[in-house]
């Protein structure tokens, strides 16, 4: 009981094309608040496209097309009567390249969100900067030059930047696909650590190329193989005790 | 053997080089020879009098292109003040939306208008603003200029917009933005200096036009602002000053021409530095 309670995300039966190819095959998973969940799997399998869903950026994608419900706060949000500019105020995302916004400072890159949502107010946008930057660990290092260009950062503070601007329009759900694929191994821990911060607020559903980090910092974790979801569970006992033969073969390196 | 084949492959590359260095040169000697003689001539004739004085009466020695100086500006001002929203705002629709029918249109009227001779559109204006009003005007010399940037803003503002990675406006999307404000805010306000290198290079180039301006604008001897009377423009100014046949008038026409130079290599130099300057733009490789 308390378990559905908990539930933010809902993803029941999601179907997946791109033109006639069967990205993603029915699948369905439950998310619970504030915890971290992993999509694990060898390339192509779909991970990316199963994330882009959850919060309709995969509309973005010429003939990519989805089928299934996600319920989000009792409701459908993959339904076309559902605006996916209110879905997306809700989740938030990370991409795989740092993106920060070209021509911006690192200040404006933060606020750009809430500017935009018509508030105005200096003092109440630069408490707000802070307070986003400190959750992305990055406030130390750029409190100095907000006003250079975001552009001027390091990769894995371009990183963190783009989290410090997915958290300031405060969605309670955030998706993070391979978030340090790009990044060195410093910037990847340092991303890491800030994430368990992080989960005290948001939920987050992080799609990773590196078991490690899976195993490092998700509650559960999803191995999907070829658009199909093989196993799900707590990242423990996917790690150690995998059910499938398939999991246990992925995780110990012999394909993928 | 191989050496023989290593001296002829040294022969053909120093004889390619220096053709490459004759082409450049043919470009560029003419291109100084004139603005080295409009220099010469120009200068002599330039005075403080020429930016502060309108003509004097016929015959009379002295004067200067205040007017025209003035005029010019206005009706530049006025073109791009049409023009630049409009083509910015279309390109950012090519760009952004660029598929399907109204897009085909529209980027098929862009290279048309693009190719029609300047003197063709002056005509255009002249019917359509002159006729009704039944008197040249700062308004069809600003509508003939605006039709000629127009489709330089459109057709830079789309190419400049298509540099702006897939994943920037997903981010933007990404953070609930409708649509429009991704593209106005994110896409459009991250390619301004590149937006506004192309719109500069836009006015420079209608700047210097004096064909659509002829039976539009007309000129004027006197100072005028007004927008429904004619009005003088450096072009026209140098163009009559040219033609006539009086000394002084043909010498304040070469320190118009040097004054247009000026203005437009000076507009130039500026998207040269803005474009420099751009570190903010994306694209920076790590
Ligand atoms: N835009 C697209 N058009 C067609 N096929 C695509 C497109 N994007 C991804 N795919 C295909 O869908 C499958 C899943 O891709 P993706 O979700 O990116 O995998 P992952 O993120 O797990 O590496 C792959 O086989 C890929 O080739
Ligand atoms: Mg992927």
């Amino acid at each position: 009981m308390t378990e559905t309670d908990n539930t933010v995300l809902n993803v029941k039966n999601l179907n997946v094309w791109y033109g006639d190819f069967h990205a993603v095959k029915g699948i369905s998973l439950e998310y619970q608040r504030n915890t971290i969940s992993a999509i694990i799997g060898p390339s192509g399998c779909g991970k990316s496209t199963y994330l882009r869903c959850l919060n309709r950026i995969h509309e973005e994608t010429p003939g990519a097309r989805a089928e299934g419900e996600i319920l989000f706060q009792g409701e459908n949000i993959l339904s076309k009567m559902v605006d996916p500019v209110r879905v997306r105020r809700s989740i938030g995302m990370v991409f795989q390249k740092p993106n920060p916004f070209p021509g911006m400072s690192i200040y404006d890159n933060v606020v750009v969100g809430l500017k935009l949502q018509g508030i105005k107010k200096k003092n109440i946008l630069m408490e707000h900067a802070e307070k986003c930057l400190q959750k992305a660990a990055l406030w130390e290092e750029v409190k100095d030059k907000l006003n250079r260009p975001g552009m001027s950062l390091s990769g894995g503070q371009q990183q963190r930047l783009c989290i410090a601007r997915s958290l300031a329009v405060s969605p309670p759900i955030l998706l993070m696909d391979e978030p340090t694929s790009a990044l060195d191994p410093i910037a990847t821990a340092k991303i890491e650590e800030l994430m368990s911060e992080l989960k005290k607020e948001v939920t987050v559903i992080i799609v990773t190329h590196n078991m490690q980090q899976a195993a490092r910092i998700a509650d559960n974790t999803s191995f999907f193989v070829l658009g199909d979801l093989i196993e799900h569970g707590l990242s423990e006992e996917i790690f150690t005790n995998p059910k499938n033969k398939k999991t246990e073969d992925y995780i110990s390196g012999k394909f993928g | 053997m191989r050496e023989w084949h290593l001296k002829y492959r040294k022969l053909k590359n120093i004889v390619f080089h220096m053709a490459l260095v004759f082409a450049a040169c043919a470009v560029i000697i003419p291109l100084f020879m004139v603005i080295q003689y409009v220099m010469i001539k120009g200068f002599n004739s330039l005075n403080w009098d020429f930016f502060t004085q309108i003509p004097k009466p016929v015959g009379e020695v002295g004067g200067g292109m205040k007017h025209a100086i003035i005029g010019t500006f206005i009706i530049v001002g006025l073109a791009g003040s049409f023009a630049i929203p409009l083509g910015i705002i279309c390109g950012a629709y090519l760009s952004e939306y660029g598929r399907g029918k109204i897009a085909a249109l529209l980027r098929l009227s862009t290279d048309v208008l693009t190719g029609i001779p300047s003197i063709v559109i002056g005509i255009f204006a002249y019917l359509l603003v002159v006729v009704p009003l039944k008197q040249f005007s700062t308004l069809a010399g600003a509508l003939a200029l605006s039709i000629i940037i127009l489709p330089v803003v459109i057709r830079s503002t789309e190419e400049i917009l298509k540099l702006v990675p897939r994943h920037i406006r997903e981010a933007g999307l990404a953070l609930g933005l409708p649509r429009w404000k991704m593209i106005f805010f994110i896409v459009i306000k991250g390619s301004r200096s590149g937006l506004i290198t192309g719109v500069i290079l836009a006015i420079s180039r209608a700047a210097g036009e004096t064909a659509p301006l002829l039976f539009t604008s007309f000129g004027n001897m006197y100072y005028s602002t007004s927008l429904t009377n004619p009005i003088a423009s450096l072009p026209v100014q140098i163009y009559t000053y040219a033609i006539s046949p009086f000394d002084d008038w043909q010498r304040q026409a070469w320190a118009g021409a040097l004054v247009l130079i000026i203005l437009v290599l000076g507009l130039n130099l500026i998207s040269r530095l803005i474009m420099n300057r751009q570190q903010l733009g994306f694209g920076r490789r790590k």
